[in-house]
């Protein structure tokens, strides 16, 4: 249960539950829907059209992996923080603190990539209607800012907002999928031109795993709001897997789309790939509705991001894994607003940096770290708390194929990652382990060690 | 029965100490990256200098739907030749990628052995301090 002491008071005050199943449809492919109107594109960049729609599906199946390993721990543990709150009742703490990590880092950098789209789009905007100077600062701090003030003031706002805005961002990419006559080859759709074999081979198929994840990055971010859902065992799986096959749905019409529009040299490096097939079809209204869909989705993307990270740097705080300032939850709108704050400026800085390839391999790889975790995290908790132990909100099926499927996945990104991404990927990992290694030298000493196991479970098989 | 471990409160100072250091990891390891980067990019520009010819789209090997798109994008054979010519080098350096394979495989193996042991007091706290 979220309760906290507020110093003044000895009052417990919780989250509110008021979220349903469409409100966790819209937080999951609400963070990850910007990722079909751009990034998804450099898999074509790494491996050939053909590779990005083979990343397409394969990563597909990981994160079909990922949604049904989460949708069973976190409708049983059902609290703040998501994976993170998993991993501490069923690794151990210090894996509790990375996947925390991940978390945060992984949505305050994809926060800060969209500020930067949404700034980028401005520009280009602009320069369609004869500005040519536009800076994009002022809009990068204000779309942070803003949904920053929406997260703070409360959490059904935020995601009505979010699913009403992913919505009309998914359908305009289905009203693009049908302005292209999609039945009639050669009429709009130039597939038999512009596809070519393979550049790099088949090497080239597995480097583009790597950003075959921005497909569908962020989905497992659903049972971040376990706590402020009214039926988690119920709208968690509903929610997730729903937004999976949306996204399932979503990625191929805009592989179908834009690899039958665009060369794939110039697709594989595009900024903006799908506003610049609506352009390339001639139509002002179609451009326009680009323009604004892409716009939505980064927005509905940064919101969900905030939503997220601050709840797993609450979570944090809370445990006392980071300083215990950050885990209050504000004692009227029940959010945890100093997380919200906090992560504003954090997230500006990352998004003026300028770096956003950095930034991208950064929210990937950690993304990449917290499904490698689901792994061993599904089979230890099946081991240690067997079916019929505990309850189950929701059991998957086939147990432990989707958790050595993601395993085999995993490695194959990490693979994918290393190829032109090493430097990365080394660094990124030399991040974590010397933040482990501060973790047990220094900040454990400040843990509850009873306070970590709050479920109302039996003692775990073989401990 | 033993007593549950009692941790020390930790002031202001420390805990906006601890949030510093965390941030200066961060930043530290997007930038570290960079510095490989800035030698590879000179690389690069030495080496398309040295190679720069006047370009057809024949010789960038378009078709002729090829050619037709790339005009409606606004491209002309100079432009579009650097985008056609840049490519990735999947050369694997067998020393970086055991390097790679041991980093992530030690930290994961670091990381499950220090839980499992901070794991056992939790449970041990837990269930045994009732």
């Amino acid at each position: 249960m979220a309760s906290e002491k507020i110093s003044s008071s000895s009052k417990p005050i919780a989250m509110l539950k008021v979220l349903n199943p469409f409100h966790i449809w819209a937080l999951g492919v609400g963070i990850v829907l910007v990722g079909e109107f751009m990034g998804w594109n450099f898999t074509v960049g790494k491996g050939g059209a053909y590779a990005s729609l083979i990343a397409c599906w394969v990563i597909g199946l990981l994160y079909t992996c990922v949604a049904m390993i989460d949708s069973e721990v976190t409708s049983t543990v059902a609290a703040a923080g998501g994976q993170y709150t998993q991993a501490k009742h069923i690794i151990g703490p210090l894996m509790a603190f990375n996947v925390g990590l991940y978390l945060v880092m992984a949505y305050t950098m994809l926060c800060a990539a969209d500020a930067l789209v949404v700034g980028d789009l401005m520009k280009s905007g602009a320069e369609v209607m004869g500005y040519t100077s536009l800076d994009t600062k002022p809009f990068v701090v204000l779309t942070v800012v803003f949904l920053a003030w929406l997260n703070y003031r409360g959490v059904f706002a935020t995601l009505t907002l979010n699913l009403v805005i992913t919505f009309l961002a998914f359908m305009s990419l289905v009203v693009l999928f049908f302005s292209v006559d999609p039945l009639h080859q050669g009429v709009v759709l130039q597939h038999e031109g512009l596809l070519t074999d393979l550049p790099y081979g088949w090497i080239g198929v597995v480097a583009s795993l790597q950003f075959g994840m921005w497909y569908y990055l962020g989905i497992e971010g659903t049972c971040q709001a376990a706590e402020e859902v009214r039926s988690a065992g119920r709208s968690i799986p509903l929610g997730t897997m729903g937004g999976m096959m949306t996204l399932l749905v979503a990625a191929t019409i805009t592989w179908f789309v834009a690899a039958g529009l665009m060369p794939w040299q110039y697709l594989g490096q595009a900024v903006t790939p799908m506003y610049d097939a609506a352009t390339l079809l001639g139509s002002s209204q179609l451009q326009l509705m680009l323009f604004v869909a892409t716009a939505f989705a980064a927005i509905a993307s940064a919101n969900g991001c905030i939503n997220d990270a601050s709840r797993a740097w609450f979570s944090l705080g809370r445990d006392r894994y980071m300083p215990v300032f950050f885990g209050a939850i504000h004692p009227k709108y029940r959010t945890p607003y100093r997380s919200v704050l906090f992560l504003v400026p954090i997230a500006i800085s990352f998004a003026f940096t300028g770096l956003l390839d950095q930034v991208i391999t950064f929210s990937i790889l950690s993304g990449l770290l917290s499904y490698t975790f689901m792994t061993f995290n599904m089979i230890k908790f099946r081991k240690m708390w067997p079916l019929g132990s505990i309850h189950r909100g929701y059991i998957h099926p086939f147990h432990p194929i989707p958790a050595i499927t993601l395993l085999t996945l995993c490695c194959a990104t990490y693979f994918a990652t290393f190829l032109g991404y090493g430097a990365s990927l080394l660094s990124i990992m030399a991040f974590y382990i010397l933040a482990s290694i501060w973790f047990v030298l220094r900040r454990y000493k400040y843990v509850k060690r009873a306070d970590q196991f709050t479920m109302p479970w039996p003692r775990p098989k073989g401990y | 029965m033993n007593k549950n471990y009692t941790p020390p409160n930790q002031g202001m100072f420390g805990q906006i100490f601890d949030t510093i250091l965390v941030l200066v990891l961060v930043y530290s390891s997007l930038m570290l990256p960079l510095l490989f980067k800035a030698a590879a990019k000179a690389e690069d520009a030495a080496a398309a200098a040295a190679t720069a010819v006047k370009a057809t789209w024949e010789s960038l090997g378009q078709n002729a739907v090829q050619q037709a798109q790339w005009i409606k994008l606004g491209y002309d054979p100079d432009k579009a030749a650097s985008l056609i010519n840049s490519r990735f080098d999947y050369t694997i350096d067998p020393v970086m990628l055991i390097i790679t394979i041991v980093v992530v495989g030690g930290y994961f193996w670091f990381m499950l052995k220090v839980s499992d042991k901070e794991y056992r007091e939790v449970i041990r706290e837990k269930f045994d301090n009732k």
